[in-house]
């Protein structure tokens, strides 16, 4: 168990930095359920951002449907603002092989043409099979293939690694 | 095993979706949550889910629909799959081909799902019953029988106005007697606990021991009415008439045709649905049907969404690892 709040403010300072780099004024947050939007509400507070928070669920965008079929507890995904020409942060809780990144942007491009996407991650624990790298990273760990790292919440965000059960 | 229990694998979970009867509320539950996610879709720029990619979804359509085949495509079509829909009632029927060769043929197109209307009760069943292991099917209306996605719909459209079911009343109105839409509607709301079930319609449109499916019978729709929070009205087949089952059209007009007096006994907010085609000045006063209460249009929108839901629930607990057998 380790409390994810440094690790979600030592995002922060670095998602300052890259958009300041890249003259990013209006950034637009968007979370991945569940841990991501999570995240990304609590990143929204700490960079005084106005702009609504989009949530993502990629259930529908998933590459195994025809492995594990629907995920029962789907909820609607909601991007409240126009994402044509909009810089956007997609924010999850944890990237791994990257499948559900690139699920994450199959449908974020079926609601419109963003400007650009940069990638925000709590914890980036390797195993990629897919091109895919986040810009801003809380913590890097190395986690075997056996066990899994889980964020709970809502109120208190902590960071729980554990054996999978098979 | 009845259908009940056929459209469910050992584990309880749908690979087909024949009827409504002996689901649990989980069940019902589960399609309303999926649909609710997938409603949001038709207003996106791009209104596709790429779910059922490379699925191939055929309509069996052995009788006349225009709502529920145009609906059944496009979901179809927004889950990504590829469609194909057989009007089968003027193809190959007429040429005296047997369902079951009908069904071969098909199959051997390698299709993943059916989608099934037929006049004759039963025949969503008899064709899960006989096609290949890997294929989902979907009753789309049979005979008398059943209509379970009308009846989602219908409780889809329910619960995004009026979320509490328990303390729901609902009338039902009409012909009764030979409304499949009618049967699926009162087992859905019974799952789901409706505070009070009625049905409401001449003793010759209600079919015996209609009280052992748990609605209240009334006759007199000026009581039936009476402070419900939903009426839905059901379409008068005209046929019915030269049954003897009903004196004109205009009488029944006059006597439980939905008009602006009859539905102000109800309660003020209450939903006015009907699962079309609409005869206006039959069941239903054009005043009604298109005024304020009348929620008849949001049932065709909500429709594609418990559709998608359904298609991709079922094809989802067909899926299997490779390699492991199901």
């Amino acid at each position: 168990m380790r409390d994810a709040e440094p690790l979600i403010e030592t995002m922060a300072g670095q998602l300052r930095e890259l958009l300041a780099e890249r003259d990013i004024t209006e950034p637009m947050l968007v979370g991945i359920h569940t841990g991501g939007v999570w995240i990304a509400e609590r990143l929204r507070q700490l960079l005084g951002i106005a702009a609504p928070l989009g949530q993502l669920d990629i259930s529908f965008y998933r590459d195994d449907f025809n492995r594990i079929g629907v995920n029962r507890r789907v909820r609607p995904s909601e991007l409240p603002f126009d994402v044509d020409g909009r810089h956007l942060v997609l924010v999850d809780d944890v990237l791994n092989t990257g499948r559900t990144i690139r699920a994450a942007l199959n449908e974020l491009f079926d609601y419109g043409r963003p400007a650009s996407v940069l990638l925000a991650v709590l914890v980036d624990r390797g195993g990629r099979e897919l091109p895919i790298e986040a810009q801003v990273v809380g913590a890097r760990l190395k986690v075997p293939v056996d066990q899994e790292v889980q964020l709970t919440g809502p109120e208190l965000l902590q960071l729980v690694i554990q054996q999978i059960t098979p | 095993m009845s259908a009940t229990h056929f459209q469910l694998d050992p584990q309880g979970r749908l690979l087909h979706f024949l009827t409504i009867e002996g689901l649990t509320r989980r069940h019902l539950t589960d399609i309303l949550d999926t649909a609710e996610s997938l409603h949001g879709v038709a207003e996106r720029r791009v209104k596709k889910l790429p779910t059922l990619h490379g699925k191939t979804v055929v309509n069996l359509f052995f009788e006349a629909s225009t709502r529920t085949r145009t609906t059944f495509e496009l979901a179809a079509k927004r889950l990504s799959a590829d469609v194909l829909t057989l009007n089968i009632a003027t193809s190959s029927a007429v040429k005296g081909e047997t369902l079951l060769d009908t069904l071969r043929n098909i199959e051997a197109m390698q299709c993943d799902m059916f989608v099934v209307r037929h006049e004759q009760s039963g025949a969503a069943e008899f064709i899960a019953r006989h096609v290949k292991p890997h294929i989902a099917v979907l009753n789309a209306g049979d005979g008398r029988h059943a209509h379970p996605t009308q009846a989602m719909l219908d409780v889809f459209t329910i619960r995004r106005h009026k979320p509490d079911f328990s303390r729901l009343q609902v009338a039902i109105v009409g012909d009764i007697l030979h409304s499949r839409v009618a049967r699926s509607l009162i087992h859905a709301l019974n799952i789901l606990g409706a505070g009070e079930i009625r049905v409401v319609g001449p003793r010759t449109l209600l079919p015996a021991q209609v009280e052992t499916l748990g609605a209240r019978v009334f006759y007199d729709p000026a009581q039936g009415l009476r402070d419900v929070d939903v009426v839905v009205m059901l379409r008068l087949q005209k046929e019915r008439m030269e049954g003897a089952l009903l004196p004109s059209e205009q009488e029944f007009f006059q006597r439980y045709g939905l008009t602006e007096e009859r539905l102000a006994l109800a309660k003020p907010d209450v939903l006015v649905m009907h699962p079309g085609p609409i005869n206006r000045g039959v069941e239903i006063d054009s005043r009604v049907a298109d005024g304020p209460r009348s929620v008849i249009l949001e049932q065709v929108t909500n429709g594609i969404a418990v559709r998608m839901a359904i298609m991709s629930i079922t094809l989802g607990n067909h899926a299997r690892p490779a390699g492991e057998t199901p």
